[in-house]
């Protein structure tokens, strides 16, 4: 199975529509073992979804710009593994001023906290667990960006956070390269989540996703970006790193869609 | 079960899942303006009704709920469906 005996850590569980849920669910079939973390008032929310997952896991409470969360998780998880063979970090905040056609008004305070909890993170997070993941003998770190080489309507200073995290994944892949962990970003298309419709205008995202997606989209499946997630996490992307992964059916690599009739 | 047990069962749920005021809980009773249930807790409510339950509740359909009665009918319609 491609993550036999992997000890992996998933971020971002809320509910059984999260990415994280199916990355989650996808690990545990492929042969892992895993944890899940869940934060604030969504914890109740991640222990109810855990129970839905193939197998239960435990849920372990993760605040990632609360040291003390951070320092217990590590904590835990060096009692029950002793190592981490990868994590899925899928965390990203930001307040209601930094979204949805605000950007030439939003106030720093609001586009730092955007870009503390939604890309500095995943500095947090590698730095937390590269003595666990040295112990595994190196491993992999993943997270979950939407693209954001050009702007999006009422996206604003969250697809600026985005931009950042794509930046700090390549910054980790060159420090982390030598302890043998590989840093990575897989870049979705739209997806149903819960975090996607608290994002004003999300609606836009899909229907551009429709006319010009060359693959066509279906913002109801995250099977695709979880399948790739695992990849990255499993042994079979041993020299990648630094790397965003796009699973948006394509969307990326055409500037417009073509029309039915020349297709 | 019927309407009024589906009614009883789902006021204890947000009573003990949501922990709302269960006197202020009926049928015209709004969960955003009246009950102070944000987009979060609605999405709590519709995983803790699906696992009381045992209901599939899709997007489409939780998307119309804005009432504890509308809640009511779709999960009552779904246990006699």
């Amino acid at each position: 199975m491609l993550l036999q005996d992997k000890k992996i850590l998933v971020t971002g569980v809320l509910t059984d529509d999260s990415i994280a849920w199916h990355v989650a669910r996808i690990a545990q079939e492929e042969g892992a073992e895993i944890v899940v973390t869940g934060f604030g008032r969504g914890l109740r929310l991640t222990e109810r979804s855990v129970q839905r997952l193939p197998s239960e896991c435990d849920v372990i409470e993760l605040d990632i710009n609360d040291t003390s969360h951070v320092d217990a998780m590590v904590e835990d998880l060096e009692a029950r593994w002793g190592k981490v063979d990868g994590a899925l970090h899928a965390i990203a905040f930001a307040p209601e001023d930094a979204l949805g056609g605000n950007f030439l008004n939003t106030p720093a305070e609001s586009a730092q906290t955007a870009f503390t909890t939604s890309a500095f993170s995943y500095k947090t997070l590698a730095v937390a667990l590269l003595p666990l993941l040295e112990r595994a003998g190196g491993g992999s770190l993943v997270t979950l960006d939407f693209d954001n080489s050009q702007a999006w309507p009422a996206y604003d200073w969250m697809g600026v956070a985005k931009s950042a995290l794509q930046s700090v994944t390549r910054y980790l892949a060159r420090d982390l390269g030598p302890h043998n962990v590989r840093v990575n970003a897989v870049s979705a298309g739209p997806l149903g989540t819960v975090a996607a419709k608290s994002i004003p205008g999300f609606s836009r995202f899909d229907e551009v996703w429709g006319e010009r997606s060359p693959l066509p989209w279906d913002t109801s499946n995250p099977e695709p970006v979880a399948r790739m997630v695992c990849v990255l996490l499993s042994d079979w992307a041993p020299m990648t790193s630094g790397e965003i992964v796009h699973v948006d059916g394509g969307f990326h690599a055409v500037a417009a869609g073509t029309p039915p009739d020349e297709g | 079960m019927d309407r009024n047990e589906v009614s009883e069962k789902l006021t204890g749920v947000l009573v003990s899942e949501l922990g709302l005021d269960g006197d202020k809980i009926n049928d015209d009773a709004h969960f955003e303006e009246d009950l102070d249930v944000d987009s979060l807790g609605v999405v709590e409510l519709l995983m803790a009704l699906e696992d009381e339950f045992g209901v599939k509740i899709p997007d489409e359909e939780a998307e119309s709920i804005m009432t504890v009665g509308q809640a009511v009918d779709l999960v009552h319609g779904k246990l006699n469906s």
